[in-house]
């Protein structure tokens, strides 16, 4: 056995391998979660200080590539990759060559030859990204929400989130991912077209939590078979035994009005009302991926309620983005660098992901 | 970083085996009392002075010399510690990952910054961490405290105090644990 070789396979065993896109939570397994979270906690540090900002991906580019709406997404996405020092490009449809008919293959093809070294997509399409992914020579890619499919960065700072507060509450710090070993999370709102759901069952099942979904009917997906989650049939009793509420919005823009008769009455039903706080569990933590609606899926008061941690959703969802670029784009070299193996030899590096 | 850490970590990976001992634990203690005595004679006492251990091998011994300061002068001076990961340049030329926290309890603005690590090398920690420094503010000074100076610089940075200096080959490893130093070689698994 070479130098080279010997390097190569433990290099493998050494730490989970992350990459070369970030698709769906399954790309990561639970060792891959809990190295973004492990390394993002790295990257919280970084922001905690005077200046945020390190020099990690200098030279290096990033586009975010939107499809639909959305401001904190890529924002944060944006803030991440500028506090790496990656150069960041902003593409939004509105304003591009897609209006005049160009097909998602030419305009990542066109995007991919001005040597972009990270694309963020999203798409109102699921699966987009991963079509885009094999289009990708040499880009990484990373899915910022794809139709009803998934949002996986999403659901990895939702589990930073709910560690980050755990370890705060029993005076420790942040480490590993015992703490949602049977943690009881209870999934509640419109499931049925909500990406952040099924990368947060993916995600919270992989790190050993129990999954419950509360919705109307109309409101859970049409089959839930192969699903690691159990179903709520007493909204009231799901709530008291929830260690963890992930509350989703109802989603208007993807029709989900037609699914309900009135918003009053999703609200009396399924929104989460003082009364039912009130039920809540000693210490359990609300989760909501924003935007809010206040009056609908939360009432404004709950809103601001210390059990509410949206904020610190969004305050971490740039550690956890920045976690997550550094290891897609930080472990291949700059185009026709060369480095030396363990045994001296000199081996070209970054030349793809195959 | 520890030698030892690295060694262990890819892409080198493969087990240290040591051919001699260097210094013993005992040799490790009266030298770092020795460095504690010259950082405390040189900065004219400890008012500004802050310890700065880099993660990993530099954090224990930092935190040794704290504790000699803290015997001799009766002051106890600020400790802390810093992974360099992110300011590396070798990204991407090997796997670089953040290996342990990075705590800086103080404002260094106008301190006297004493950067301690294990093994001085090539000189590339150093200056990952000269640069992480620069972004917690404008430190007097910045000095550096090493174990031991192995030599083979790539950059041009000296330490101010030295435990022992060692002249080694290249390929040769150099090793700090709690029983001592020792010089050895990396080999397959």
């Amino acid at each position: 056995m070479t130098a080279g070789s010997a390097a190569a396979a433990l290099t493998a065993e050494a730490r989970p391998s992350i990459g070369p896109h970030l698709l769906s939570i399954d790309d990561l397994g639970r060792d891959g979660i809990a190295e973004v979270l492990r390394v993002a906690e790295a990257f919280a540090e970084v922001e905690r200080r005077a200046i945020p900002k390190v020099p990690t991906l200098r030279g290096r580019v990033v586009a975010t590539l939107f499809f639909e709406e959305s401001t904190r997404t890529r924002l944060s996405f944006e803030t991440a990759a500028k506090r790496l020092s990656s150069d960041v490009l902003s593409f939004s449809v509105s304003n591009s060559s897609v209006k005049k008919g160009e097909s998602l293959r030419d305009t990542v093809e066109t995007i991919e030859a001005m040597g972009i070294d990270g694309l963020i997509v999203r798409h109102p399409s699921s699966g987009a990204p991963h079509q885009v992914a094999r289009w990708a020579e040499r880009a990484h890619v990373i899915n910022a929400g794809d139709g009803w499919h998934e949002h996986p960065t999403q659901a990895l700072l939702d589990c930073f989130t709910v560690r980050q507060v755990l370890a705060e509450r029993a005076g420790t710090e942040p480490a590993g991912t015992d703490c949602f070993e049977g943690l009881r999370v209870l999934i509640l709102g419109d499931i049925r077209h909500s990406r952040v759901a099924r990368s947060e069952i993916l995600a919270y099942h992989a790190l050993g939590a129990r999954v419950t979904l509360a919705a109307p009917g109309s409101l859970l997906p049409p089959s839930l078979e192969g699903w690691p989650v159990t179903v709520a049939t007493d909204l009231d009793a799901a709530l008291a035994g929830a260690d963890v509420v992930s509350l989703l919005r109802l989603q208007a823009e993807r029709g989900s009005g037609a699914f309900v008769p009135s918003l009053r009455e999703y609200t009396a039903n399924w929104g989460l009302t003082r009364r039912r706080v009130e039920l809540l569990a000693e210490g359990a933590i609300v989760t909501h991926p924003g935007p809010m609606v206040r009056g609908v899926e939360i009432s404004g008061d709950v809103a601001d309620l210390p059990v509410t941690v949206a904020t610190r959703q969004v305050t971490n969802g740039v550690a956890v983005r920045m976690a997550v670029l550094f290891l897609l784009l930080g472990t291949d070299g700059p185009a026709g660098a060369v480095g030396r193996d363990a045994g001296g030899v000199e081996v070209p590096i970054g030349a793809g992901h195959g | 970083m520890a030698e030892r850490e690295r060694s262990h970590s890819r892409p080198l990976g493969g087990v240290f085996v040591p051919h001699s001992q260097i210094l013993s634990a005992a040799d490790v203690q009266r030298a770092l009392t020795r460095m504690a005595h010259e950082v405390a004679e040189r900065n004219g006492g400890l008012d500004e002075v802050v310890l700065v251990g880099l993660q990993t091998g530099g954090v224990p011994l930092a935190q040794r010399m704290a504790a000699v300061l803290n015997e001799v002068e009766g002051e106890s001076v600020p400790v802390g510690t810093l992974d360099v990961a992110f300011y590396r340049d070798d990204i991407g030329l090997r796997p670089v990952l953040p290996e342990a926290t990075t705590d800086i309890p103080v404002d260094l603005t106008g301190r006297d910054v004493v950067l301690v690590d294990d093994v001085l090398f090539t000189g590339r920690t150093v200056r990952a961490a000269l640069n992480a420094l620069s972004d917690y503010g404008r430190a007097r000074s910045v000095q550096l405290a090493v174990m031991v100076d192995r030599g083979h610089r790539e950059l041009p940075i000296r330490p101010d105090y030295v435990g022992k200096n060692l002249p080694t080959r290249r390929e040769e490893m150099v090793d700090v644990s709690d029983e001592g130093v020792s010089i050895g070689s990396l080999v397959d698994r």
